[in-house]
């Protein structure tokens, strides 16, 4: 393993039945960078990335995750990742910071620790006057920034996000963006399934996965000089035409 | 420790903030023992009878009044007309209908034998059987009655001159709610064991949440110890507001030592909770669920014993009833509570239940995956 690289997966395979969700996937990803995964509905990022996690188990191929095997030392991989997910899990009748108290414990962060950081979270996202009401009564953009937040609380190696900014507003995305940035800034290399390809710009490398394939990996000015394309967004639409027209 | 300190609170809040658990956890106990005490009984009260008079003699009315003093009855006197009758009957707006012959008085004192007509209802037949027991002491006691002033008896029913008298041990008043009280207990702590638990694991898979979990480095035993202490400790207390409950308002007996009723049940909620683990890890929504367990929990309530006699079932069913965990649970909360045994009397349900529950628990935390 090249010590610039956090994750290496090579010839990763997920079946579920007949269905292969993963075909053979093969990639890195460089230390705090921002990994962007994009592909259409289905394509299999979610699969991919809960394989990464450790909560799905590969039919076949070698991932190795912060240094860490995925079949032998998940527990550990566990401690040095953060997740969130499409459906960004924080307990609804909890309110944000008994939600934050509860993550960071058991991540094992000591509980005078967790104290100096929930306040410096409250006073960089100004939530005092939230911190205290129920994850149900917030609107969707402040849950997901909440989440982010709870995802990379126990300061993990690498965060990963499953269509974090799925359903906000242009602005509040934007503001999430700010969010990721700072992450990396510290250091954190953050793996981000989206299907907005204004998003896929702020990223340093992307992959476009197509029916459980890669079809392109690079920089997006690679990704948009190969493909003659303007933005990200062509580069989509030929990737999936050229795809479709396969079919035909 | 602190990591299952961390779980335990966040689900002792959860449940305490749930708007349909603090009615379940403080109200159900209550509910429960009054309404099913007083109404699944199978006690004769205030049953509807009709009797219709066609002697209209002295001896004939003696009888009615009989009926119309017994706490058992709820008379009404009825011309003879047989359509009405009938009709009165298919309506239930009758029970049973006692019909007087003419010349009753008249046969009698002639020491003829005479014959009185009974109809009963008897879709329910363990009712109409009662109803048939009680009408006939009913006219026993009014033979009785006459016996000194006439010289001659002969009538279809005789007062038999053999008697045993019974004496009724364990629940000597025959009191039907000292019976009762144990099986509703029963149903009550299992409820929350089997249905509590799953519902709470699978509310987690249901919102999404138990996928957060599952990314965390959190064991698998302390996530599930987390999960289920509090339902074990909800469950012991709710047994001890029920028995409360009994010992205030029904004056349940209390023989047998509540420690050993407390050790019993904590290994019966033990095993309780991991049936409900197991539905659990099958389950996806909590809808799937609740119909797994009310198809097994109505088998087992129904075979094990709560309200019928388990001795007296089929010896398939008696079989069946070997892996029926409510089953052991009933013997031993009757036998503790109105026999006064201890645990040394029942080392084979305690042995049974302690397999059980080690089995049920194991194959459920066995199953239950992080990763899948």
């Amino acid at each position: 393993m090249s010590e610039d690289n956090i994750i290496e997966v090579e010839n990763l395979v997920k079946k579920f039945g007949n269905f292969t969700a993963n075909d053979n996937l093969t990639f890195t990803v460089k230390k705090s960078e921002i990994f962007g995964f994009l592909g259409a509905n289905g394509a299999g990022k979610t699969t991919a990335i809960k394989i990464l996690c450790g909560i799905l188990f590969p039919t076949s191929g070698n991932v190795i995750v912060a240094g860490f095997d995925i079949y032998k030392e998940r527990n550990i991989i566990k401690q040095n990742i953060g997740y969130m997910s499409q459906g960004f899990s924080l307990y609804e009748d909890l309110t944000v910071k008994e939600n934050i108290e509860f993550y960071a414990g058991i991540y094992g962060v000591k509980r005078k620790e967790i104290k100096i950081r929930l306040d410096e979270l409250v006073d960089k996202l100004q939530i005092h006057d939230l911190k205290n009401k129920f994850v149900k009564d917030l609107p969707l953009g402040w849950k997901q920034k909440i989440a982010f937040s709870v995802a990379i609380f126990h300061k993990p190696k690498i965060v990963f996000l499953d269509e974090p900014t799925s359903g906000v507003d242009p602005i509040t995305r934007r503001q999430f963006w700010d969010l990721i940035y700072e992450a990396v800034e510290s250091g954190i290399t953050v793996f981000v399934t989206t299907h907005y390809m204004d998003e896929a710009e702020y990223c340093d490398r992307i992959s476009i996965m197509v029916d459980g394939k890669i079809d392109a990996m690079g920089t997006p000015t690679e990704l948009k000089t190969m493909y003659k394309a303007k933005n990200m967004d062509e580069v989509f639409v030929k990737l999936a035409r050229k795809q479709t027209e396969e079919i035909k | 420790m602190r990591i299952l300190l961390i779980i335990l609170r966040k689900e002792f809040l959860q449940i305490f903030r749930n708007k349909i658990m603090i009615p379940i956890i403080f109200v159900m106990p209550f509910v429960q023992t009054l309404v099913l005490v007083y109404a699944a009984t199978f006690e004769l009260q205030n049953t509807n009878i009709t009797i219709v008079d066609l002697d209209h003699s002295q001896m004939s009315r003696k009888l009615g009044s009989k009926f119309d003093a017994s706490p058992f009855f709820d008379v009404e006197f009825e011309q003879c007309d047989y359509d009405n009758i009938d009709k009165m009957l298919l309506t239930e707006s009758t029970k049973a209908v006692l019909i007087i012959p003419h010349d009753f008085e008249n046969d009698m004192r002639m020491g003829i034998k005479t014959q009185l007509q009974l109809n009963i209802n008897a879709i329910d037949g363990q009712t109409a059987g009662l109803i048939s027991i009680y009408v006939n002491q009913t006219i026993l006691s009014l033979l009785k009655e006459l016996k000194p002033f006439m010289n001659k008896t002969d009538l279809s029913v005789m007062p038999a001159s053999i008697h045993a008298k019974p004496q009724f041990w364990y629940n000597a008043t025959l009191n039907f709610k000292h019976y009762m009280l144990p099986g509703i207990l029963t149903i009550l702590i299992s409820m929350i064991g089997i249905f509590l638990t799953s519902l709470n694991l699978v509310r987690e898979k249901e919102m999404g949440t138990i996928e957060q979990i599952n990314v965390t480095p959190i064991k698998k035993w302390q996530f599930l110890s987390g999960k289920l202490i509090p339902f074990w400790l909800i469950g012991l207390f709710d047994l001890a507001l029920g028995l409360f409950i009994g010992v205030v308002l029904f004056d349940l007996p209390i023989e047998g030592s509540i420690f050993s009723l407390f050790v019993f049940s904590g290994l019966y909620l033990f095993t309780a909770i991991g049936l409900g683990l197991l539905i659990s890890d099958f389950a996806d929504t909590q809808q799937q669920t609740m119909f797994t367990i009310f198809f097994f929990f109505l088998i087992f309530m129904l075979m094990g014993g709560i309200f019928t006699s388990v001795e007296s079932m089929p010896i398939w069913a008696q079989y069946v009833n070997k892996i029926n965990p409510l089953y052991y649970f009933i013997k031993i909360i009757r036998a503790i509570l109105l026999k006064g045994s201890g645990i040394q009397d029942m080392m084979n349900e305690f042995f049974a239940l302690l397999a059980y529950g080690i089995i049920a628990m194991s194959v459920a935390v066995w199953q239950y995956r992080k990763t899948s």
